[in-house]
């Protein structure tokens, strides 16, 4: 355990932390208020002129000042379309994983505290869930779905059926790591003593159980938003994610993947650049999250 | 995070009124088997025998010691005896009533009667609940109707009498050493002023200097309060200093049961004899006679016969055949053959 | 005779934030003669662990050995490479730790780890190595020592694992061994087995012995000479029996006389006030200071020293129980 002032005085001292902490709020930042920061709204057709299509950067020749990462072949803005995709890319990372919470902690608690055989079947389900890639699922159920709806609903639709497709196929992450400390933790005497007080097992667990189990939740939570992101890129690189009228980072990096060998380098290389900047300082995050709580590491140094 | 009480006063009958007479715990032929992990198609299952059928009774005002090596069963003796644990066969009577089968409804109002001290303190307190809350917690769980300001007072009492600091309440477990968290885990216990303590080795996990600090503190708290301890421990001095009374068990059974003075002055069970000139001695002597390696007993296999038959230097064929009762000899109680039969001093 | 083992002002450090360092050893001398035995003595914390650790080099980073000497039968252990200071750990110094899983490889037979102790010395037989380690077993009073030979460590007892141990650390015909709280995992009978074996042993073969314990009954039982540590340095030494007897230190008068068990029965035991301080946080003067009832003004300014004291023994206080000699 520790106070809430030393958890800010480890993070000011530890660089990476503080750098990887600057980059992600910077970002955040940037989708949060891109409807006001951005030069151009890329999902009004009113603003976009085909004539502005493929401009490079504006310090290359045949740049222009109003579009300063250069624009896409429907001549959107690359700057733009940027700070709203990266806003979509979080918002369905975040989104994922609170559905992989919501059920993985849930299931998790159960099997822990429950055992025997309710605990052996969700494990094992757990088992035969994690056994198939995710890409590989999500794959699969999105190609059904934009069958079964018409790629118009399904391209209204996309950025619901992205969340919860990552949100369940991915929860038992945090079943499994909530089930094993709710193993360890309710070991421990102070569940004991819970129980010679005579309160009940529902009680032990919301009261006594669940919060010291938090901590890895958090950890796990931080490095899911960036393999969420990162599924999500993927899918949309295939085609299955968000649709081009809305483009996440994914979507952007495919848009101009085509275009590359054809000079305008720039569509697939800033959204690339971004993508990386935001998987790396979560990672670090979380990396940093685990290192700081998990009081076994910290024994050790 | 305020805690309501779980759920309201449950129809449960009123606690006899202490009876005045009698033990104030007895224990009657408790078994207790554990199942060891197997595959699930074995056709044979096999179990661990913790208890062997024991036998206590504990009186109003006792420090009542159970002393033994790891894997004697004491612990599960104390885990039974509170509730955490149901036997396997047996009775638990507690001021005259039998709890043992008590819904937990029913019996609800003997817990507040009957508390227990943990080992370790490092795992007894919930890391992110703070001092206040620790102990507020079993007033609002087992007083039902007890208004904040009741609860509060109660905890200001209590934190007083166990000797934490008033300013402790508001602080995390982790802001305190061993010995001051295990003055909160007593606090705790004491809360609801119960009348009887189960304490699983409460200084073992304590260093020397500490645990003086804590002994003195539940032999104060026993003679202000009345209280009944259940004392287990693996350490014979704690008993000595501490303990009116004293069961050796060996394997899941009472070897021998007397006052403390009687068993250190004349023990009489082989077992004991062996325990006691094993304790090390500031004046030496202890170890300046070498034994032969012992093996500590099979509690998973079914064994005829006495349990400590094969470390013992006088068993007799009988000894590997029956097992032994704990009948009177002398000022104890003993379960040994060789005691009985009078082939050695009783 | 001079001492086979002399440690000098041993200090240990580890480092706290990026320029500050707490000492976990804080100064500490020790001398053992051949054959000796000496108990270290501490509660958690003392800096008794750490001891053994730095006299084999076995501190892990980040702490390091800040200063002082370890010299043993002459040379400096500090000075060594870690090539020559293999050839003295585990050979002419062995351990015992407290657990004894720390020492034995669990995938490997007893027999294959104690051939690979010896062969460690030279090259040598299989049947020669069999030969000799059943005989170690034997002399260790493990029963069935042919078939304990090729058992596997889960498959003994845990007071038979550490007579493995012990009987292992002997293949190399140590010159001392530095046992670690060898029997707090144990029962106290088989605690008693294995001291008494351990004392014979050590007796027979004059092999010095370090014993590390918060148990000063046990170390009464075993030593002959005695260290009292607290936060980090000794406070007290002398022979075993005087110390007990007659403790001069207030910390070790303290730790006797709150013993269970050695006072009268029911009588209320003395205790120490308080606890060892953090070592990141230890006061001005002597470290005991706020627990001493003795305590006066000098002690809250200066460090009392370890100096001589009665014949044969060394104090570090101002004010030693019994008047100053």
């Amino acid at each position: 355990m520790m106070s809430a002032a030393e958890f800010r005085r480890r993070f000011l001292r530890d660089p990476t932390a503080v750098g990887a902490g600057i980059v992600l709020l910077a970002l955040v930042a940037m989708a949060a208020l891109a409807p006001v920061l951005a030069p151009q709204n890329p999902y009004d057709p009113m603003q976009l002129d085909i004539m502005d299509s493929e401009m490079p950067p504006s310090w290359l020749p045949g740049g222009e000042d109003r579009f300063p990462l250069g624009t896409d072949p429907q001549g959107r803005g690359v700057l733009s379309t940027i700070m709203y995709g990266t806003g979509i890319s979080l918002l369905i990372g975040l989104g994922a994983v609170a559905v992989q919470m919501l059920i993985g902690v849930t299931l998790g608690l159960i099997a822990g505290y429950r055992g025997g055989w309710l605990d052996s079947l969700l494990m094992r389900i757990a088992d035969i869930q994690l056994s198939l890639s995710t890409l590989m699922l999500a794959i699969v159920a999105l190609a059904v779905f934009s069958a079964a709806f018409g790629p118009d609903l399904y391209s209204d639709l996309a950025i619901f059926m992205l969340i919860a497709v990552i949100g369940v196929a991915e929860w038992p992450r945090f079943a499994r790591t909530v089930r094993a400390s709710v193993l360890a933790e309710r070991k421990k005497e102070y569940v004991d003593a819970a129980r010679t007080i005579g309160l009940s097992p529902g009680t032990i667990m919301r009261r006594h159980v669940l919060p010291n189990t938090l901590t890895p939740v958090l950890v796990i939570a931080t490095i899911q938003v960036a393999e969420a992101i990162v599924t999500e890129a993927a899918l949309s690189f295939l085609g299955l994610g968000m649709p081009a009228t809305q483009p996440s980072l994914g979507a952007l990096i495919r848009s101009g993947f085509e275009f590359i060998f054809s000079g305008a380098w720039w569509i697939t290389f800033f959204p690339a650049v971004v993508l990386i900047l935001l998987i790396l300082s979560l990672n670090l995050l979380g990396d940093w999250l685990r290192d700081t709580l998990n009081p076994k590491l910290r024994r050790g140094a | 995070m305020t805690d309501a009480p779980d759920t309201p006063a449950p129809e449960a009958p009123e606690p006899a009124p202490p009876a005045a007479t009698g033990p104030l715990v007895s224990v009657r032929g408790l078994t207790r088997q554990f199942r060891l992990p197997s595959h699930f198609l074995a056709l044979k299952k096999p179990k661990l025998q913790a208890l062997g059928g024991v036998d206590l009774e504990i009186d109003r005002g006792e420090a009542f010691c159970v002393v033994g090596e790891s894997g004697c069963g004491k612990t599960t003796l104390g885990r039974i005896v509170m509730g955490l644990l149901g036997p396997s066969s047996g009775e638990i009577h507690f001021g005259g009533t039998r709890i043992d089968r008590l819904s937990e409804s029913q019996r609800r109002p003997y817990r507040a009667r009957m508390q227990m001290v943990f080992q370790n303190p490092y795992a007894s307190l919930n890391p992110r609940r703070s001092v206040g809350q620790t102990l507020a917690e079993p007033v609002r769980a087992l007083i039902p109707g007890s208004r904040a300001e009741e609860v509060r007072d109660r905890v200001i009492d209590v934190m007083e009498t166990t000797g934490c600091a008033p300013d402790w309440a508001d602080r995390l477990p982790h802001e305190f050493s061993g010995g001051q968290r295990q003055r909160i885990a007593i606090a705790r216990a004491l809360v609801t002023h119960p009348e009887f303590v189960v304490a699983d080795e409460p200084v073992s996990a304590l260093d020397v200097s500490i645990q003086a600090q804590i002994l003195n503190l539940l032999a104060d708290l026993r003679e202000a309060r009345g209280l009944t301890y259940l004392f287990i421990t693996h350490d014979l001095g704690v008993v000595r200093h501490f303990g009116s009374r004293v069961a050796v068990m060996y394997a899941g059974r009472v070897m021998e049961l007397a006052t403390t003075a009687e068993i250190f002055a004349r023990p009489r069970h082989p077992y004991t004899q062996l325990l006691l000139s094993s304790i090390p001695k500031l004046e030496g002597g202890s170890f300046s006679k070498e034994r032969p390696a012992s093996e500590p007993p099979d509690i998973t296999r079914a064994q005829a016969g006495c349990p400590f038959a094969p470390r013992c230097p006088i068993a007799g064929e009988r000894c590997r055949r029956e097992v032994p009762k704990l009948v009177a000899a002398g000022a104890a109680r003993c379960a040994c053959h060789a005691v009985e039969e009078g082939r050695v001093a009783a | 005779m001079s001492a086979l083992l002399e440690v000098r002002d041993l200090r240990v450090a580890f480092p706290r934030g990026r320029s500050d360092e707490v000492f976990a050893l804080r100064g500490v001398d020790l001398s053992l003669k051949r054959g000796e035995r000496l108990g270290v003595v501490g509660e958690s914390g003392a800096g008794k662990s750490m001891l053994a650790f730095a006299i084999l080099d076995l501190i892990q980073s980040p702490g390091r050995i800040a200063g002082g000497s370890i010299r043993f039968d002459g040379q400096n252990l500090l000075a060594m490479s870690e090539r020559e200071i293999r050839r003295v750990r585990g050979k002419r110094i062995a351990m015992i730790f407290q657990d004894p899983m720390a020492t034995l490889n669990p995938v490997l037979t007893i027999g294959r780890q104690m051939a690979e102790a010896l062969e460690a010395h030279g090259r040598i037989s299989e049947r020669e190595a069999r030969r000799r380690s059943v005989e170690m077993l034997k002399a260790v009073q493990v029963p069935q020592a042919e078939a304990r030979y090729d058992a596997y460590p889960h498959e003994l007892s845990g007071g038979l694992r550490q007579r493995v141990v012990i009987a292992i650390a002997l293949l190399a015909e140590p010159e001392i061994i530095i046992a670690d709280e060898p029997t707090t995992a144990l029962d106290v009978t088989i605690q008693a087995e294995i001291m008494a074996l351990l004392l014979r042993l050590c007796r027979e073969r004059e092999v010095g012995l370090i014993l590390i314990t918060h148990d000063l009954a046990v170390v009464a039982e075993v030593t002959e000479r005695l260290m009292i540590m607290y936060a980090g340095r000794c406070v007290e030494e002398g022979p075993t029996s005087e110390v007990i007897a007659r403790p001069r230190h207030p910390y070790a008068a303290g730790l006797l006389a709150s013993l269970p068990g050695h006072t009268e029965p029911g009588a209320r035991l003395t205790q120490i006030p308080g606890s060892m301080p953090p070592l990141g946080a230890l006061p001005e003067g002597c470290a005991f200071r706020p627990r001493c009832e003795h305590a006066y003004a000098r002690c809250h300014l200066e460090r009392p020293e370890l100096e001589p004291d009665l014949p044969g023994r060394r104090v570090a206080c101002y004010l030693p129980l019994g008047g100053r000699t």
